[in-house]
């Protein structure tokens, strides 16, 4: 049955349906909402959990790694500066190969203060070993917050299930909520690799000289690649029950599209009603949402845009000094290509101002009327240059 | 000679990766005598990191989790957590940490663990320095140290932060002070934090650190024992922030226990009469909170 719930909701429903065990949380917009419905669970008995109200994001990260490594579910949230604090522990977290589950919200940094729809927080933590799988509304949320726990205990790894401030965390929409016994279905007990245990003692997560620690990389390494293998699979599983999938990328018409436009998040459902606007006057124009950041599916990637000629990515996000951070990488996976379509990267949206239908028409305009890209990156909707 | 009574069984194996004459490493096996074998240890970035080994080995007969420096108290209340939805009553979670992982970088998370009232030990065994990194200054550094961050004449001027005030201070039902030259007393106390479950108990270990404080390694003992003898790391035990209980009382001069140690040397007989000033108006404050009660 649908209901009308926002999009925090959505995720904070779903753990509850994943049978979490323990649960950390530190308050921060515009993620509280998930972990507030969370504690009210807790405290009203519908959800058998322990809900930890700790002091500090890197003590959410830490409690979830302590309470994990006894071979137990585990969930926490966060946004922006919370996500920046986390940082050690979430490097700790993928070392140590636990599958936490983690809801962020997209946000920007400060200064100055701005709590609105930025991803620079979480493609900030790009490196730390966590699958990042990208949401584009409530419904998506609520799926692939039941998709991580499945995915982070087959690969033992933890998950980020990204939503964007706002335009997803604070959006009401009808979303359907499964039944448990589905979810039963779907997400079986967790059977972990490993558990501390005083019957069976050893140390988890100790010093690892140069003898071994690069094999230990390695191994996640191997864990990501094993991601992108058992992705469909997993998927087939998830439909199975729920009768739905999204895909590490979904393509939109790219089968027959000159110019596609590379989107990420709720800017991906804007871009699909110019989308059709467009094809109705006969531009041949087409959308990839990336879903998967990391593991980034590359080779999908390369697969979906390696017939059209030119590529506009629209990046929410920066990393100054070189560009948008999917830019970044689409460019990276079409390098395997011989005669590859040319790529341009538009900046929008950041800090929480809209990306409107005008927006995209513009990136799509803008790379149908020039042969090759500026170099760098062109960013949008800004007020002309203060020159002081 | 007197003979201790102490059990024989121990859960630290003969071997480690510590330095010779290493407090912090008598403390772990004191204390583990008296926790047993139900035990968790949860280990910040310290010296114990290093003396617990490498991957795959151990030096203990318990099960270890390494965190990171700053988390030692939440990462035990998370497996806490974890044990509690798991049914498991029976293990002692023990969070196990540095002065600077409890003082400095850890008085977060242990301040937060303490106030929610987490069922675990935390332990803090203090060699006043960051020993791991090559002996830089603590908040636990005592007033008068050299360290390589308070080098020559930029000896420490301030004072080394009173822990166990600000553990009592959070109402934790058992707060204690232990010297690893007090053995008995010692695993007494662990004994004790064992039985205690339900809330957060804290006990602060007084563990020798030869290497960083310049003493022969076979000191280690004495100077420990005449840090409590000249009071200037009392052993007390405090109950729900209230009930305090003194279990030894000192009455030698500071200048026996400062004389022993290179880390002391620079200082003026000004400098120890100021120590032993201060010494005595700390001794005579404690003593004051026992007559409360
Ligand atoms: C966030 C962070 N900062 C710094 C360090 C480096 N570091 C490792 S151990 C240590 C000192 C530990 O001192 P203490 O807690 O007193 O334990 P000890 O080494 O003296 O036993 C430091 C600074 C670290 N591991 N993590
Ligand atoms: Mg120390």
């Amino acid at each position: 049955m649908k209901h009308v719930i926002e999009g925090s909701h959505a995720i904070s429903e779903a753990v509850k349906l994943a049978r979490v065990d323990v649960v950390s949380g530190y308050p921060i917009t515009p993620q509280t909402h998930i972990i507030e419905a969370i504690s009210e669970y807790c405290a009203n008995g519908e959800m058998k959990a322990k809900f930890i109200p700790v002091e500090s994001e890197h003590s959410a990260m830490a409690a979830v790694v302590g309470a994990a490594s006894t071979g137990v579910r585990t969930f926490t949230a966060t946004s922006s500066h919370g996500l920046a604090l986390m940082h050690e522990m979430l490097h700790w977290a993928a070392g140590a190969r636990l599958p936490i589950v983690l809801g962020e919200v997209n946000r920007a940094l400060g200064p100055g203060w701005n709590i609105w729809m930025d991803q620079s927080d979480s493609l900030a933590q790009r490196d730390t070993g966590w699958i990042q799988l990208y949401c584009e509304n409530g419904q998506e949320a609520m799926d692939t917050t039941l998709f991580a726990f499945r995915l982070a205990e087959l690969v033992n790894l933890p998950v980020m299930v990204v939503i964007d401030a706002f335009f997803v965390s604070h959006t009401f929409e009808p979303v359907a909520i499964p039944e448990q016994e589905h979810v039963d279905d779907f997400l079986p007990p967790y059977e972990p690799r490993i558990a501390l245990d005083p019957d069976n003692p050893f140390a988890l997560f100790q010093m690892a000289p140069p003898n071994v620690y690069m094999e230990m990389r390695q191994s996640i390494h191997r864990a990501m690649e094993h991601t992108l293998d058992i992705y469909h699979e997993v998927e087939n599983e998830f439909d199975a029950v729920f009768h739905r999938r999204y895909g590490m990328i979904e393509e939109i018409n790219c089968e027959n599209a000159d110019i596609i436009l590379v989107t990420t998040g709720s800017a991906t459902s804007t871009a699909r009603q110019v989308q059709m606007d467009m094809e109705k006057q006969g531009e041949r124009f087409g959308i990839l949402k990336i879903k998967t950041f990391r593991p980034f599916p590359g080779k999908a990637i390369c697969n979906a845009l390696q017939k059209a000629k030119k590529v506009a990515v629209l990046d929410r996000n920066f990393s100054f000094g070189s560009g948008g951070i999917f830019a970044q990488e689409v460019k990276g996976a079409l390098q395997v290509l011989s005669q590859g379509p040319v790529v341009f990267n538009y900046i929008a949206g950041l800090g929480g101002r809209d990306i409107t239908p005008d927006i995209i028409s513009e990136v799509y305009l803008k790379t149908r009327d020039r042969d090759l890209p500026p170099c760098g990156s062109e960013w949008l909707g800004t007020s002309p240059r203060d020159e002081n | 000679m007197q003979t201790l009574n102490i059990s024989d069984v121990d859960f630290a194996e003969p071997g480690n990766m510590s330095c010779p004459g290493c407090g912090a490493s008598i403390a772990m096996n004191l204390a583990l005598k008296a926790l047993g074998q139900d035990t968790i240890l949860v280990i910040p970035a310290c010296c114990w990191a290093i003396i617990a080994g490498p991957y795959p080995m151990s030096s203990l007969k318990v099960p270890i989790l390494h965190t990171a420096f700053p988390s030692a108290a939440v990462t035990a209340s998370g497996v806490r957590a974890g044990l509690d939805m798991k049914g498991d009553t029976k293990t002692t979670v023990v969070a196990w940490a540095g002065d600077g992982g409890s003082f400095d970088i850890g008085i977060q998370s242990l301040s937060g663990a303490a106030e929610r009232n987490d069922d675990i030990i935390f332990v803090c065994y203090d060699n006043e320095a960051y020993m791991n990194t090559g002996v830089q200054r603590s908040s636990s550094t005592p007033y008068g140290s050299r360290t390589t961050t308070t080098p020559g004449q930029g000896w420490k001027k301030t004072r080394k932060k009173n822990m166990i005030e600000i553990m009592a201070a959070h109402g934790v039902s058992y707060a204690a002070t232990a010297n690893i030259a007090y053995p008995e007393d010692l695993i007494r106390k662990f004994k004790k934090a064992r039985e205690l479950k339900g809330g957060t108990r804290f006990i602060h270990v007084y563990a020798t650190c030869t290497t960083g404080w310049g003493a022969p390694s076979e000191y280690a003992v004495k100077i420990a024992r005449l840090a409590t003898r000249c009071n200037l790391f009392p052993l007390y035990e405090v109950e729900d922030g209230i009930t305090y209980t003194l279990n030894e009382k000192g009455d030698t001069p500071v200048d026996a226990y400062l004389n022993l140690q290179g880390r002391f040397k620079h200082l003026s007989l000004e400098d120890k009469a100021g120590i032993q000033n201060q010494v005595d108006k700390d001794f005579a404050v404690l003593k004051n909170k026992l007559s409360v009660c």
